[in-house]
């Protein structure tokens, strides 16, 4: 085993958080900034996402994710940041000592000065969401089909039933199609489509694509590989009612039924994770609650779009050096919790720890609502305010708040949803 | 006659309901709309709807088998199909420059299809 290596900043994945919080970290003045990929190349989950919609809010133009991901790789290899591929962490822990294994180093271990996640998300599996029937092959999460499709050339299957109407699964329900399978069906077991109200109309509507609402996949058939799938009908309790099933033929399921964080190596270091989020708890600064230790982007919470993604890893990547160049002797204030508002499931950042410039604060909503405003009211003060036509639970929004200059002394800070009625 | 056609903006998360109202095909109105983009839009999509369009090709020589393209411009959105089937045939060689001219004019379209990443030559798998 090498000599123990202390760079100032580790980022952990090199996805669209870990590409930013790098590149964040070495513009704010950090000369020894490692980036540990686990794949043979950068950009995440980006290079399988070849379809355009990334990029309206970072660099006003609509970029395909292979696109978006070289733009960021680019100015990475130009910027002198030292890059590990095939790596893995095997392990991390509290006082930041990182063990990680490639093929050309072995093991080796690191103690950075600071350390920024950027591990991103997973897909949601069957077993998660527990689709009784048999175990053949044919069933697979969108995003593995996605790899299969656009990076390895593989076909997973000719005639395709999608459960899920999330993002990936609508998108993914167009990119077979286009390559020549049959999509029977998109099926959703809530009253309302999980992804955004434009995937519906040019992944689905363009396509002729049916979306059932209200509906569940209740068993998998086919002993060796799927041969067709039961739907059923559910009621508003999100129970199957008896005497709507129908088997339909199929030879995949493709499943697009959520995502979750990529916390392992966080739990492993003591980072407090948020029940709600189920990624770290992060401040302002996108500290976790381990000092020096840092997070953005997807293993925070599961963003819609990579632009804010970046957003936050260019903040963490930014945090992380100037703790580092503070010598990591900037005493952390006691923190004041966001408070989730009316209408508001959960707030990141969680913490604010000092409000002496603008935060953003991004959420998403419990339930729709029309003619809404946002607003982030501290110490019953409103710092901001912002009208919506519309929000819904798949979409989330974005608010801020700034202090106005100096730092500002706060007891209580709550991002809530007001609608016009309740103002009338 | 006076006719109305609905759409969905597909140009931002609003994802505003559009109503637009013609007669003879000329176009009277477009309602529902929070901006120009929106507006624009549902013109667009009553005349002429056009679509971005996306997919892979063969690469032989680089470091993985497939390269992902784009067109440059939207294209006529009857034509997405024909576009993907006719690029379905391509092979190219690595290595690929980032915004390389994969296909010149697709279809007629005038519409050039990009490499939408780079990638160098090696052996794939």
């Amino acid at each position: 085993m090498s000599a123990v290596r202390r760079p100032q900043c580790v980022v952990i994945g090199a996805g669209p958080a870990g590409l930013g919080a790098a590149l964040a970290a070495r513009e704010a003045g950090l000369g020894d900034v490692m980036l540990l990929e686990r794949d043979f190349e950068l950009g995440g989950i980006l290079p399988q996402c070849i379809h355009d919609g990334f990029g309206s809010i970072v660099f006003d133009q609509v970029l395909t994710g292979p696109q978006y991901a070289q733009r960021f790789i680019d100015r990475v290899e130009a910027a002198g940041i030292e890059v590990k591929l095939n790596t893995m962490v095997l392990e991390m822990r509290g006082d930041r000592r990182i063990t990680a294994v490639n093929p050309r180093d072995g093991v080796f271990e690191l103690e950075p000065a600071s350390i920024v996640l950027a591990m991103g998300c997973r897909e949601r599996t069957r077993h998660q969401v527990m689709i009784p029937g048999y175990r053949p092959a044919g069933v697979i999460c969108a995003g593995a089909a996605q790899r299969d499709i656009n990076i390895e050339g593989l076909m997973p299957g000719r005639r395709v039933v999608i459960l899920g109407s999330g993002d990936i699964g609508l998108i993914m329900a167009r990119r077979f199609t286009l390559e020549g399978a049959e999509v029977e069906g998109v099926y959703e077991i809530m009253d309302h489509p999980g992804g955004l109200t434009r995937n519906v109309v040019q992944c689905l509507h363009d396509y002729d694509i049916p979306l059932h609402l209200s509906h569940t996949v209740t068993f998998i058939h086919g002993r060796k590989r799927v041969e067709a799938v039961t739907v059923t009908r559910v009621d508003e309790n999100l129970k199957p009612i008896k005497g709507t099933e129908r088997r339909v033929p199929c030879d995949a399921l493709v499943l697009s039924v959520g995502l979750i964080p990529e916390n392992e190596l966080s739990k492993q270091a003591g980072v407090e994770l948020d029940p709600l989020t189920a990624g770290p708890v992060v401040d302002e600064r996108m500290h976790t609650s381990v000092d020096g230790i840092f997070a953005c982007g997807n293993v925070v919470c599961v963003f819609d779009l990579v632009d804010w993604v970046t957003q936050t890893a260019e903040r963490a990547g930014r945090s992380a050096a100037e703790y580092v160049l503070e010598g990591g002797r900037r005493k952390r204030r006691p923190p004041v919790r966001v408070t989730a508002g009316r209408n508001v499931k959960f707030v990141v950042p969680q913490l604010l720890r000092e409000f002496d410039r603008e935060i953003e604060l991004f959420f998403r909503v419990e339930h729709p609502e029309r003619a809404a405003r946002t607003r982030v009211l501290v110490d019953g003060e409103e710092l901001y305010s912002r009208k919506a036509k519309m929000v819904r639970p798949p979409e989330m929004v974005k608010a801020g708040a700034d202090p106005g200059g100096a730092r500002r002394e706060l007891e209580n800070i709550t991002v809530e949803v007001v609608t016009e009625e309740e103002e009338a | 006659m006076k006719k109305t056609h609905n759409y969905t903006c597909i140009n931002c998360p609003l994802s505003c309901s559009l109503e637009l109202t013609e007669e003879d095909g000329e176009v009277l109105e477009v309602r529902g709309a929070d901006c120009k983009v929106g507006q624009k839009y549902a013109v667009e999509e009553f005349r002429n709807p056009r679509r971005t369009v996306s997919t892979t090709v063969r690469v032989q020589g680089g470091v993985l088998p497939l390269l992902p393209v784009v067109s440059a411009a939207p294209i006529p959105k009857a034509l997405v199909r024909e576009a993907v089937r006719t690029l379905a045939a391509v092979t190219v060689e690595a290595p690929v420059a980032d915004g390389q001219v994969i296909y010149p004019d697709i279809l007629g379209t005038g519409v050039d299809i990009i490499a939408s990443r780079r990638l160098e030559a090696g052996v794939s798998g």
